[in-house]
């Protein structure tokens, strides 16, 4: 057929014109700037009373960072939580997906989106490294392995809060079953998930230990930038975000 | 250009679409109807490749939708149901991110965004955000989301759903205008514009294919094709008019409005406004008017689809009836 002939170029730059449009998108609403407040409020709130930053009487950011994934918890999930399900819900995910795009350029542009931005809030916190170096001198290899550390762990979450939005309609949900999918990892080399395993062989409770969010991140933010550790946040990326990819042809109908 | 062969779709083992073909070819303007929840709108976006079909193949200029979806893609203007859009965006930027998507580059892009504008009249809503529109508003944006990259293929699920009279008469003459040398698909649940921007008709019920005819064709199966309305003057008595006119052997059944409104319907499609004519002149009845009836589709759609009829067998005796006029 003539027709076919006309289809010699693939479409180029999708991704980055999707990524433009996802990452624009948090700013049409308060969303983005209500989030970015409250994050850099209440992490600066938790440093200085929560983790006695002064007390301590030491110049690092162990007590920042700290709380890095017990504020994630509840602040990622409010960021993923609408990515796909008000897709779903507003219908405009049949306007997307009919678009010239693959089913990835869809799901990373939306994941790469609200990672940068998380990147961005997580770059605006550099005042507490700026005042920890002046009050004494710190030791700005550990400091920079944490932020890695932390946008990977926010990455993460991310990735989980992808998936778990493709599967439901409700925002709401999205977000709850992302926290409590997210705890469950964080925690998962603590009694409250190990019991559930208590039965099982060995090494399977060994490896749901080695699943520990808290672990990994824990161990890049003394200053140790393990390839096993950067390994475990990519890879948990990367399977989250299959994932998503795998339950988004399954569930874009409905 | 587009073609379907033995096409099935089912949700959680309802089957919504079963064994549907048919082809399309540049030039044509199919109209799809059915009741609602006929599978109008699963067809369309199983072509527009949202959807895979449970069985059977699509194929859209030469290309297979299921193993090159994006290729597909690419040469097809889409509006689904409902046109959905990114309410939180501007107008002007949505169009902008569907023109980067659409691979329009530069000048090009400048006087397709600038074209496409004028045609749905957007210029005044450029800025305001699509969620802050009217209905109408919405409805032509999403049209516009489709023209935009002239496309050779248009897929447009109930384009004038919400549009007033004149917005319906507008997007009608839009698609008459860019039919000449592009394929377009309509579905619409009203008939009128079946007859106005339609070359062809495909009227699918329970998920089958009933009916893939010509809107004058499925017209002349309606039982008031050519039949002849005539009114008379009130002061006169038309009983006896009526009488004359049911005794009349080559005249159909008369239908009786009120009582100076009498319709005549034709047998098997048989002209019979000269038979009438010729009674008016020997007779000097008082008419007013006396018109022939195109057929009114609502009947046919009506006949075809009633809640619980069998497809099948109405399609048969539909095609005996055809048969029998030709």
């Amino acid at each position: 057929m003539s027709e076919s002939t006309m289809v010699s170029t693939f479409p180029r730059r999708q991704l980055w014109y999707l990524f433009k449009k996802e990452f624009h998108g948090f700013f049409l609403t308060p969303v983005a700037y209500v989030f970015t407040v409250i994050f850099l409020v209440l992490s600066m709130v938790f440093t200085f009373y929560l983790g006695n930053f002064f007390d301590r009487g030491q110049a690092d950011l162990i007590p920042f960072f700290n709380f890095h994934p017990w504020l994630y918890l509840f602040f990622i999930p409010s960021l993923s939580m609408s990515l796909w399900a008000l897709e779903r819900q507003m219908g405009t995910i049949e306007l997307l997906m009919t678009l010239p795009i693959t089913k990835w350029q869809g799901v990373l542009s939306k994941f790469l989106a609200a990672w940068a931005f998380s990147g961005i809030v997580l770059v605006l916190t550099f005042p507490i490294w700026i005042t920890v170096d002046y009050l004494g001198s710190v030791d700005h290899g550990v400091v920079l392995s944490s932020y890695v550390g932390s946008w990977l762990l926010a990455g993460t979450f991310l990735a989980i809060g992808c998936c778990v939005s493709v599967l439901t309609k409700n925002q709401i949900v999205a977000f709850l079953m992302t926290v409590l999918i997210c705890f469950l990892f964080m925690v998962s080399d603590f009694p409250i998930v190990l019991d559930v395993f208590s039965e099982m062989p060995q090494s399977v409770v060994d490896f749901v230990v080695s699943l520990s969010m808290l672990q990994h991140f824990q161990a890049i933010s003394k200053g140790v930038l393990a390839l096993q550790d950067v390994l475990y946040f990519c890879l948990m990326i990367a399977v989250w975000l299959t994932a998503t990819v795998i339950l988004l042809e399954w569930k874009k109908a409905e | 250009m587009i073609e379907l062969d033995a096409v099935s779709r089912s949700f959680n083992g309802r089957q919504v679409v079963s064994d549907l073909s048919f082809q399309v070819q540049k030039g044509e303007v199919l109209g799809f109807l059915g009741p609602n929840g006929a599978g109008k709108s699963t067809t369309m976006k199983m072509i527009t490749g949202f959807l895979a079909p449970s069985a059977g193949h699509i194929q859209v200029a030469g290309i297979n939708v299921a193993q090159s979806p994006v290729a597909v893609k690419m040469q097809m203007g889409y509006l689904p149901e409902g046109a959905p859009l990114y309410t939180d965006m501007e107008v002007g930027s949505f169009l902008k991110f569907i023109a980067d998507i659409r691979q329009l580059r530069g000048i090009h892009r400048q006087k397709r965004l600038d074209e496409v504008v004028q045609q749905m009249e957007l210029g005044a809503v450029w800025y305001q955000p699509i969620g802050t529109l009217s209905k109408g508003f919405i409805r032509r944006v999403g049209i516009a989301q489709a023209l935009l990259h002239d496309p050779n293929i248009l897929i447009l699920d109930e384009p004038t759903d919400g549009l007033d009279p004149n917005q319906k008469h507008h997007v009608r003459q839009l698609i008459q205008e860019l039919s000449h040398n592009k394929l377009i698909i309509v579905s619409t649940h009203i008939l009128e514009e079946v007859s106005a921007v339609c070359n062809r008709a495909i009227i699918i019920h329970q998920g089958k294919k009933i009916i893939d005819d010509t809107p004058q064709a499925l017209e002349s199966r309606s039982r008031y094709y050519r039949a002849v309305s005539l009114r008379f003057d009130s002061h006169v008595d038309s009983g006896p008019i009526v009488s004359t006119l049911r005794h009349h052997a080559a005249l159909g059944e008369i239908e009786q409005d009120h009582d100076h409104h009498v319709r005549v319907l034709s047998i098997d499609g048989q002209s019979i406004l000269p038979t009438i004519t010729e009674l008016i002149r020997q007779h000097n009845w008082p008419v007013i008017d006396a018109y022939v009836e195109r057929g009114r589709l609502e009947d046919v759609f009506r006949a075809l689809t009633i809640e619980g009829a069998d497809p099948n067998v109405l399609s048969a005796s539909l095609h005996n009836k055809k048969v029998e006029v030709a």
